[in-house]
């Protein structure tokens, strides 16, 4: 288990946060800087930046690479509220 | 500090192809690849359990096994590369977060993404790459969503499909903006490449048997939702490739796997000044002689950087390249001269059916047309369409460079990997002129290829 956002969330040792996010049924973790618009995952690869989550108190980590360890704080993103 | 013989650059069917070919001559080679395992994108996998879900594994599991006389760095994205020749000839420094490793050669071989145009609603949480579903997929073991439309086009749309149809997710429909029975113009090219007619009558048959519906020149014009995905418009398209007024319809999902084709990753290529130009898919290529060598002396591509042709493409290069290298080292030639010439052989027939793949299967016409003015181009700064219109029209941003200045498209996270062949296109297109390699090149020139922080640079040689 990690905590995401202060719940639980159950991971299998290998898979990458997103993929936990994901199989909890959590689309999206990240608002976005202008419009707060909410993003999740779009390359699944490391490209695009758009999943981006704090890990462990360390921000704009790509939640498709990171792989997901027991005990793990994992925080969404809100970048408007980081900007004011 | 020591020197390898080569350093290749990237882990997949390529890459692997031509480190072992010139570890078998006697090379010292150092492989470095972003993922934490072998095998690319094609070859991703969870454990050797997979197996069983790849094509070609066996061709995997061969070159694996030749692995150990090689060193591979896992985990290693590169940030930076630089030429440092000296009297003894090329040499290389390729710096990653963990390392700096240098070589006498180097190999590009660094693949491709999905090719992704935008069209409204595509930034919807829910709407992930074809790509994308397939890495979680086949990487991470989990069907990203349960009620799916594929779309985009491309074979490659196919395996995504049947893959999450096999998971348990319910695949909608597959809509295909292109249409294949253009293949029929193509009989020379893809009959010489049987392989692949066969693969693809394997999914068909899949897609039969999951009942997944799949739709020639259809596509999805809009994706829907407040906060997530919960449906798209599709809609037919005409033989000559606009969209049919009034053919549009909704269908409801809460997922989208979407792709138009591949984006070779050329950074580490534009960085070190070899020629590119633009190939007939419409994506940034490296130039490359017969022997796999670019333009700047002792550096090497082979794969999707030469042209997007699939996995088989790039292992044919991939062991060309190797060869090349061990040659120009000296070393005893890894291929004999009859195995030499049959690799070009097939190199010339994949290729010939790449061209055909291209041709069938181009970046439809329409989508800018379906981008209104609110449809964001660049998600990363969030920049519309209409932003990039308006910089063209009213503030004289003719090419890549003045768009990226004016509105910030292409300068966010991603570093225009995501938007940048949309923005190049549509620049060109509101500027009245067609797109170029020069555009598409403002937009692939990362000097710094991944977010470093300053003690990564702090801690640099």
């Amino acid at each position: 288990m990690f905590i995401f956002d202060g719940r639980s969330i159950p991971h299998d040792g290998r898979q990458s946060v997103a993929a936990a996010l994901l199989a909890a049924g959590i689309r999206s973790w990240r608002s976005t800087r202008v419009e707060g618009r909410p993003r999740g995952v779009f390359c699944g690869i490391g490209v695009c930046f758009d999943c981006l989550v704090t890990v462990n108190g360390v921000p704009s980590q790509r939640a498709c690479l990171v792989v997901a360890r027991s005990g793990d704080v994992i925080e969404p993103q809100d970048e408007r509220r980081e900007r004011t | 500090m020591s020197t390898y013989d080569l350093v290749v650059i990237g882990a997949g069917p390529a890459g692997l192809a031509a480190a072992v070919t010139a570890a078998d001559a006697g090379c010292r080679v150092a492989v470095l690849d972003a993922g934490p395992r072998p095998g690319g994108q094609y070859w991703r996998h969870r454990s050797g359990a997979d197996a069983h879900s790849h094509t070609d594994w066996a061709v995997f599991a061969g070159l694996r096994a030749r692995f150990d006389q090689l060193h591979h760095h896992p985990d290693a994205a590169l940030w930076f590369v630089e030429s440092r020749p000296d009297d003894v000839g090329p040499q290389f420094a390729v710096h990653t977060h963990s390392t700096v490793v240098y070589g006498r050669r180097l190999v590009i071989a660094t693949g491709a993404h999905d090719r992704v145009v935008p069209f409204p609603g595509w930034d919807l949480p829910g709407v992930v790459t074809a790509g994308g579903a397939q890495a979680l997929l086949k990487g991470q073991g989990v069907v990203f969503a349960r009620r799916v439309v594929v779309g985009g086009t491309g074979p490659f749309l196919l395996p995504v499909a049947t893959g999450l149809a096999d998971a348990g997710a319910t695949v909608v429909g597959v809509y295909e903006a292109n249409d294949p029975v253009r293949y029929a113009r193509h009989v020379g090219a893809v009959l010489g490449a049987a392989s692949k007619s066969t693969e693809a009558g394997r999914y068909g048959w899949r897609m039969l048997r999951r009942r997944v519906p799949y739709r020639r020149r259809t596509a999805v014009v809009a994706a829907h939702g407040d906060e997530q995905l919960t449906g798209v418009t599709v809609a037919a398209i005409s033989p000559l490739g606009s969209v049919v007024p009034g053919s549009e319809r909704h269908v409801g999902c809460d997922g989208l796997a979407v792709g138009f084709g591949f984006t070779p990753q050329v950074e580490v290529a534009v960085a070190l000044g070899c020629e590119t130009f633009m190939d007939r898919d419409g994506s940034l290529v490296v130039r490359i002689g017969p022997d796999q060598a670019t333009s700047v002396p002792g550096v090497y591509a082979a794969g999707e950087v030469t042209g997007v042709g699939g996995a088989k493409l790039a292992l044919v290069e991939g062991h060309l390249a190797g060869d090349a290298i061990a040659r120009s080292l000296g070393r005893a030639e890894p291929l004999r001269a009859g195995e030499r010439s049959r690799l070009l052989r097939i190199r010339r027939r994949l290729r010939r059916f790449a061209a055909a793949l291209h041709a069938v299967h181009p970046v439809p016409a329409f989508w800018p047309d379906l981008c209104d003015d609110q449809t964001l181009v660049c998600r990363c700064e969030e920049v519309s369409a209409g932003a990039v219109r308006q910089a063209v029209r009213e503030l004289s941003a003719g090419d890549a460079r003045g768009t990226k200045l004016l509105t910030r498209a292409g300068m966010g996270w991603c570093q225009g990997r995501t938007c940048g062949y949309a923005t190049a296109c549509l620049t060109a297109r509101e500027a009245g002129r067609p797109v170029s390699s020069v555009d598409l090149q403002g937009h692939a020139s990362r000097t710094l290829m991944q977010p470093i922080t300053l003690a990564d640079l702090a801690g640099d040689d």
